[in-house]
């Protein structure tokens, strides 16, 4: 305690060290960033084509950005109105003590790991749907119906917190016009909490196009573009995934230019959830 | 809307039931010591995991190890030191960006840098730096939010004492935010089990016993990947899940439970 100075040099080592920690910890998403730009730069000129086929030299992946498309779409259909009623449940129909036990179950659910639900996905929904609806049952349908889930608390959880955010003199004064519940939530609450909502919807989705392991387990990989939602599909992630292990040369540039493709993809849709939630 | 509401929650809870019951039933009867110490055999179809799970501690422990000081130092400089301004701006902007990458592009870039530039190959320190990055925003926030949470008065104290603001924040403050942050460090932990695909592009899929941090490895989560498509075996891999499902739940549960406790005293 009595060499001042020393203690002084201390301090500012130790603030500089921090700010390093910082910098460094910042840096994080530029460096992979560049890494995955650099590495698949050759090849996004490639890109746009429709043809998927590394053998031959073809690295169009138009059926692969609609396979994500699908299944992302599907899934948001499923979804957002199981999430935003999940919120509703909990903030205005279940009692208190409840909602205090759903609402860990229902984030339990995000916790359970992405191999797990393709896993499941595979043992159960597949085969469920090949009987129910025929088609080899990977399909979209399957990949959305399991991204659903994944995304269901996410939409879930932000969806409750807009829905709280709102003032309870609007809902009050609803209910003094003699507002019913339903027109209460229809009229008021949900359009008061509409950038809420949409920043919900818009995470959800960023988390679903970047989704890989489940997704490509129900699928059915087939670089081709869907026809139907029995029809199976490839999604942007699924083909990184599969064909990492093995690519070289151009092949493997491709891989890292789609993955630059689907970067930009979801920090667009996150830049986009932070200007509406602001 | 009350009745639909009622049936939509009930549905959401039974399919948590419905996934776990499942699992249950079906991975139970695999699940033995034996399954979990003893060593693999036939790819995997008959034997046990044991490699797998020290592999998946080798890389999850390695991961922890990388990122705690990174982010407990990122959440220092920014609750303690940083004025608002420009800088401390875009820091934010950077790692709220870095929490919305798909784990996808984490393992392109951990085989881009590591695996291939590095020359380390298919490797647990790979996966584990890899994993540390995708679990730095986790821990930043959480530790963050550790260490605004102790008290003003209990700072205030050293200071007034003639402490530096270093030795504030190592004798006061560090001690009371620990419980937060170790909290934050099982969340992430929670996190880094479950991770399948960054593992797989970063660490490989090699069932062998790992004898150095350049040694490949395969983690709970990539086994279970392989066994469910590649047909292996149907029980084993229910027990796999189950093993995973069970020790994921366990460890959120726990982080949960100690933030709870910790957010209200």
């Amino acid at each position: 305690m009595t060499d001042l100075w020393g203690r002084l040099r201390r301090e500012a080592a130790v603030r500089a060290v921090l700010l390093l920690c910082a910098l460094g910890a910042s840096a994080a998403v530029l460096l992979i960033a560049f890494f995955v730009v650099a590495e698949g730069w050759p090849a996004l000129g490639a890109l746009p084509g429709a043809r998927w086929d590394p053998e031959e030299g073809h690295f169009g992946v138009q059926a692969m950005v609609w396979g994500s498309l699908a299944v992302t779409g599907g899934a948001l259909l499923l979804a957002v109105p199981a999430g935003v009623g999940m919120a509703l449940f909990l903030t205005e129909v279940a009692p208190p003590s409840l909602a205090l036990v759903v609402r860990p179950l229902l984030q339990s659910l995000a916790g359970v790991p992405s191999v797990v639900y393709g896993f499941v996905g595979l043992q159960v929904l597949v085969p469920a749907i090949r009987r129910a609806l025929g088609g080899p049952g990977f399909s979209v349908l399957a990949g959305a119906c399991v991204l659903a889930v994944m995304i269901l608390p996410t939409i879930a959880a932000i969806a409750e917190d807009a829905l709280r955010a709102v003032p309870v003199a609007y809902r009050e004064g609803a209910v003094a016009l003699g507002a019913t519940q339903w027109q209460v939530v229809r009229r008021i609450l949900l359009p008061a909490a509409r950038s809420g909502l949409i920043t919900a919807v818009v995470l959800g989705l960023g988390r679903a196009l970047g989704e890989t392991m489940a997704v490509m387990m129900v699928t059915g990989n087939v670089a081709a573009p869907p026809g139907s939602i029995l029809d199976p599909v490839r999604t942007l992630t699924g083909n990184i995934a599969m064909e990492m292990g093995y690519a070289v040369g151009r092949h493997r540039e491709a891989l890292f230019a789609s993955g630059a493709l689907l970067l930009a993809m979801v920090m667009a849709l996150n830049a986009a959830a932070r200007r509406v939630g602001r | 809307m009350k009745p639909v509401l009622w049936a939509l929650a009930t549905l959401t809870v039974g399919l948590l039931a419905g996934l776990l019951g499942l699992l249950v039933l079906r991975g139970a009867g695999d699940l033995s010591w034996g399954f979990l110490l003893g060593m693999p055999a036939a790819a995997g179809r008959a034997g046990g995991i044991w490699p797998v799970l020290v592999s998946t501690a080798l890389l999850v422990g390695g991961a922890l190890l990388a990122v705690l000081p990174l982010g407990v130092g990122t959440a220092l400089y920014l609750a303690e030191y940083a004025q608002d301004g420009r800088l401390v701006r875009l820091i934010r902007t950077l790692i709220e960006a870095l929490a919305g990458v798909p784990s996808i592009l984490f393992g392109l870039f951990g085989f881009s840098l590591f695996v291939v530039r590095l020359g380390w190959g298919w490797s647990l320190a790979a996966g584990s730096l890899t994993l540390a990055l995708m679990l730095l925003p986790t821990v930043i926030r959480t530790a963050e939010e550790a260490v605004l949470a102790v008290p003003r008065d209990l700072r205030e104290g050293a200071l007034a004492l003639g402490a530096t603001r270093w030795e504030t924040l190592r004798r006061v403050v560090i001690r009371e935010a620990a419980p937060g942050i170790l909290t934050g460090a099982v969340l992430a932990l929670g996190r880094a089990l479950g991770e399948t695909a960054a593992v797989l592009l970063t660490a490989g899929s090699d069932l062998g016993l790992p004898a150095s941090p350049l040694d490949p490895g395969r983690s709970l989560s990539v086994h279970l990947y392989i066994l469910a498509t590649e047909g292996l075996s149907e029980g084993r891999a229910y027990a796999s899940a189950l093993a995973l499902v069970t020790a994921v739940l366990a460890v959120n549960l726990t982080a949960n439970l100690a933030l709870e406790r910790w957010r209200r005293p």
